[in-house]
């Protein structure tokens, strides 16, 4: 392909479609402007074309670029008219929604879950051999749901053919219909015991639209999830897209695949880990779902929570979490009652914004506990492969983990990066920091970093296109560096030393005490770094192990370094003035409100 | 966002409405275009596939997967009733004969000598789609359903639970801001829609349901009695198939809040006229609103539906709604429009507008936080 010079980029969300235009200025790749329309897959358009064009006619009318011409993308770009590409992401309609069948629930129905999760998709069941239901009652859970695409997986190679065919008897005898396109044999993806394909072709051949591709376990030692999730992406393209409202004209304009908007974010996060050789977790906090992507040692893992987020789905993190969990991070005393109402009154109205201060801080309470349960339901699924047997020797025996453990060690996570709007938004930067190290709570020394307005989608797509643009981009444009949060694990009574720092910043050195309990914020500015030595008291750990001091270059940004001594797990005072007390002084120290 | 749809609920008194009434599955449409057809008249019929029950016969009968279609009794696609032999084996000798009897009524649907496993499903269950609406078939939707099409005032709320039910409006309240008590609720509401004022109260609610009410309307319900309605904490909004006796619907939203007035002046106007009803609520994309349909008004002067809401954006005079503190359910009318992005107490810079209240206070309050209400 040819030098990029102006590519305009879509992400067909469930609400809003957004665009933004990237072009080369001065040899490097910048985004420019950007533009937003409702998204319309839905009555009374049923077409999505109709926003992508709107939202795409804000960026002309922005840009002074003539990208249009009637209901044509105009290419290539020639002066001010026209662009050499355009891509785009979707989610809009629900995104993926998918089902996966295993044979045992904690071995190739998690690695089927994970598959498709990486593969962007929403999974709606997971069905087991031995998941506790009776036959009827998965057949029938099969053909309520009505997803989008069936992945069976099941028996390693070589192994027991009976318990996968069952399943795939079960989701014959089910008989599911697709979501789109009352017509069309919903498709199904067998990825198991290579053995078994001929049965399996056998009893699903003639019912569902099957194919079959590699196994997904085929040792009990070894996960194989690639040739599974490109089918994923192949029949998502087919099958699922194809059928929904307007697709097929956008997948016509369009100059690479349309990717599931997880999947481009996860592609952006992969990119960033390997670039860099770092850890790293982000999230996606959305109206109605939250995403966690991680990267650790190289191993990619996604999770969907599907019912948390911050409009939608707001009334459903208060249930799951309990109005106290949300009200412990509010500085000031309110009524439940009046706490319950606002809360269905922003799901019934999912729009509308927080206009006081007060307003603000209960939502960005009630989204450190979307993340906070986020967050814990991906340490749940970014686990070693389960049922793997391994040799252990002496010293092993001392090692409480086993197979199965979370691949999440937070003390060697090094990027922890938040998107969203109630994170990319918040009116102060620090408050996006804050809500980060609340609900995840870090260990050790990690940079913050926020999607500075929601492109990682677009990138992630763009960086199959074109990975120096999208790089380029990413780094210029797209990431918001907040600062570094260094945080020793450990447990103290209030007020003690827990470590003593000394920093020496671009303007000069600062030493001092954390105290347990305490938050210490130094300003460091953006591109700036600054050196750190750490001592942590007996029992406290950095890093490096009790009482061991660390060094390290850390980084700026508009939150600076923050010093948190408040200890891991994070524990909030128990009784009421001490809480308020406490939260107020940490809101204080952070400048938060 | 220059396409922005300023969110409003439909609230008139004469429209065209037309209603989709689809099978889940295919069947038979039993009414034709131009067909006059009455709410509770079936329009169309079809039969769900009944539900399977599995057996695992190779362990009864004491033989491997793959012998089992040789001793089957019964084939795939034959009808077997409970009790019925399904499978036996042939020994020599007849006391060592095994039978394996049919559980169910049904068909056998599959044999599989892989597993072993047989499925049997029981009789299909009839599933009905009734009209909803009195009116007229304008469309018919091959083997799936057919839209009909009513006259009369339509009206959107912003919440709901339970489904489609139908009868009289029976207003109990002189005002829109008004409360009502419980004990206003008499047997004589029975089969009625009543329109309750301000705060639907859990004892409101539930007195009506106990006078045999099939529905009630009104401003505003509080959370806490919703989850005491519901038996639990409502977690995603997407309703319309619970149990709870009674189908409710909130015009305005959660608290005590005023019906709105042209809401009010609507259902006012009529008392004692049949109704059909539907709490069904989705906010997702594509939301839905629960609806209230009073048909049976012809006019010379109709509007059409489905439209989407105000889609000319907001004007300068426009009456609104707002519809978040810490004006929450003021109303006003919009007397500036700015364009720049400003900042408001949370310190958030979004585009605001100037309103003028009812009390004749002004306001500033981000766009997104108010809705229209359409005279």
């Amino acid at each position: 392909m040819a030098e990029l010079s102006v590519v305009i980029a879509t992400d067909c969300g469930s609400t809003t479609t957004k665009a933004i235009l990237i072009e080369r200025r001065d040899g490097v790749y910048r985004q420019t402007y950007r533009g937003e329309a409702p998204t319309t897959v839905e009555a009374p358009f049923e077409d999505v074309t109709r926003g992508v064009l709107n939202a795409i006619q804000e960026v002309e009318e922005l840009s002074g670029r003539r990208i249009l011409d009637g209901e044509r993308i105009i290419t290539p770009a020639q002066g001010d008219s026209g662009v050499d590409l355009y891509i785009s992401t979707s989610s809009a309609g629900g995104g993926l929604q998918m089902m996966v069948a295993g044979v045992v629930q904690s071995m190739t129905g998690e690695s089927a879950q994970r598959c498709a999760l990486g593969a962007g998709a929403i999974v709606m069941d997971v069905l087991a051999a031995n998941d506790g239901r009776l036959p009827h009652e998965k057949i029938e859970r099969i053909r309520q749901l009505r997803p989008d695409m069936v992945l069976l997986s099941g028996g390693t190679d070589g192994g027991t053919v009976s318990h996968v065919v069952e399943l795939a008897e079960f989701v014959a005898a089910a008989d599911p219909r697709p979501r789109f396109g009352a017509g069309f044999r919903l498709p199904v993806i067998y990825a198991g015991n290579s053995e078994a394909r001929e049965q399996i072709e056998q009893v699903l051949g003639h019912r569902t639209a099957l194919t079959l591709t590699e196994n997904i376990r085929p040792t009990l030692e070894q996960e194989n999830l690639g040739p599974a999730r490109r089918v994923i992406h192949d029949l998502f393209l087919e099958h699922v897209m194809a059928q929904a409202p307007g697709y097929r004209k956008l997948m016509s304009w369009t100059g690479a695949p349309i990717m599931p908007t997880p999947a481009a974010v996860g592609e952006i996060m992969q990119a960033i880990a390997r670039r860099h050789g770092i850890n790293v977790v982000g999230v996606d906090i959305g109206g109605a779902t939250t995403d966690v992507f991680s990267v650790f040692d190289g191993v990619f893992n996604r999770t969907v929570s599907a019912n948390l987020g911050m409009s939608y789905s707001v009334s459903n993190v208060l249930s799951e979490a309990g109005v106290d969990q949300i009200m412990r991070w509010v500085p000031f005393e309110m009524d439940e009652a009046e706490l319950r109402d606002r809360i269905k009154n922003k799901m019934i109205r999912p729009t509308t914004v927080p206009q006081l201060r007060e307003d603000l801080q209960i939502e960005q309470a009630i989204a450190r506990e979307a993340l906070r349960l986020a967050f814990a339901q991906h340490r749940d699924l970014a686990v070693g492969l389960k049922g793997v047997q391994t040799e252990r020797t002496l010293s092993d025996v001392f090692d409480q983990s086993s197979s199965g453990a979370s691949l999440i060690d937070l003390r060697r996570l090094d990027l922890l990066v938040g998107s969203g709007g109630v994170l990319s938004h918040a009116p102060r930067r620090v408050q996006a920091a804050a809500m980060l190290i609340d609900a995840f709570q870090p260990e050790g020394v990690t940079r913050l970093a926020v999607d500075s307005i929601f492109m990682m989608p677009h990138l992630g797509v763009l960086s199959t296109v074109d990975q120096r643009a999208a790089t380029e981009v990413f780094d210029n444009d797209c990431l918001v560096y907040l600062g570094t949060c260094v945080a020793p694990v450990g447990s103290g009574k209030p007020g003690t030393v827990c470590a003593a720092y000394r920093v020496v910043l671009p303007d000069g050195e600062r030493e001092g005490e954390l105290r347990a309990g305490d938050i210490v914020r130094l300003p460091i500015p953006a591109g700036a770094t600054a050196e750190l030595t750490l001592e942590p008291a007996r029992g406290w750990d950095a890093g490096a192990g009790k009482g061991a001091k660390i060094a390290a270059t850390v980084h700026g940004g508009v939150a600076g370094l923050i010093l948190d001594g408040r200890g891991r797990p994070l524990q909030l005072p128990a009784g009421r003035e001490e809480r308020l007390s406490r939260v107020t002084a940490w809101n204080t120290a952070l400048d938060l409100y | 966002m220059a396409h922005a749809y300023t969110p409003g609920l439909r609230v008139t008194r004469q429209a065209t409405i037309r209603r989709e009434r689809r099978l889940p599955l295919r069947g038979e449409v039993l009414v034709a275009v131009g067909d006059r057809v009455r709410r509770d008249q079936v329009v169309a019929r079809t039969a769900l596939p009944g539900e399977v029950t599995t057996l695992n016969l190779v362990n009864r009968l004491g033989i491997s997967p793959a012998e089992l279609p040789r001793y089957m009794l019964k084939r795939e696609g034959e009808r077997v009733a409970a009790g019925e032999p399904l499978a036996a084996t042939r020994p020599l000798l007849k006391w060592f004969k095994t039978t394996v009897a049919s559980p169910v009524d049904g068909t056998v649907e599959s044999v599989s000598s892989v597993t072993g496993q047989i499925i049997l499903r029981k009789p299909a269950r009839a599933v009905e789609v009734l009209a909803y609406l009195d009116g007229t078939v304008v469309e018919v939707l091959a083997d799936e359903g057919v839209v009909v099409e009513a006259q009369g005032a339509f009206v959107q709320g912003i919440f709901g639970v339970g489904g489609e039910c139908w009868g009289p409006i029976r207003v109990l309240v002189a005002r829109p801001d008004q409360r009502l008590e419980a004990a206003a609720i008499e047997p004589s509401c029975a089969g009625r829609i009543v329109v309750g004022g301000a705060l639907l109260t859990f004892e409101l609610i539930d007195r009506a349901r106990q006078c045999g009410a099939v529905g009630i309307i009104g401003g505003g319900v509080r959370d806490q009695d919703l989850r005491k309605l519901l038996g639990y904490d409502l977690g995603v909004a997407i309703t319309g198939s619970e149990k709870v006796g009674i189908t409710m619907i909130v015009t305005e939203g959660f608290g005590q809040i005023a019906i709105a007035r042209k809401t009010f002046e609507i259902l006012a106007a009529c008392d004692g006229r049949e109704a059909s009803i539907s709490g069904a609520t989705q906010i997702r994309a594509g939301v839905q609103r629960p609806e209230i349909i009073i048909t049976g008004q012809d006019s010379e002067e109709t509007v059409r539906d489905p439209r989407p809401a105000h889609t000319t954006g907001l004007q300068l005079g426009d009456q609104v709604r707002v519809i978040r503190v810490p004006y929450f359910g003021r109303v006003g009318r919009v007397i500036a429009l700015p364009q720049e992005l400003q900042p408001v107490e949370s310190e958030a810079r979004v585009r605001v507008l100037e309103l003028e209240l009812d009390s004749g206070e002004r306001a500033i309050v981000p766009r997104a936080n108010v809705e229209v209400i359409e005279d």
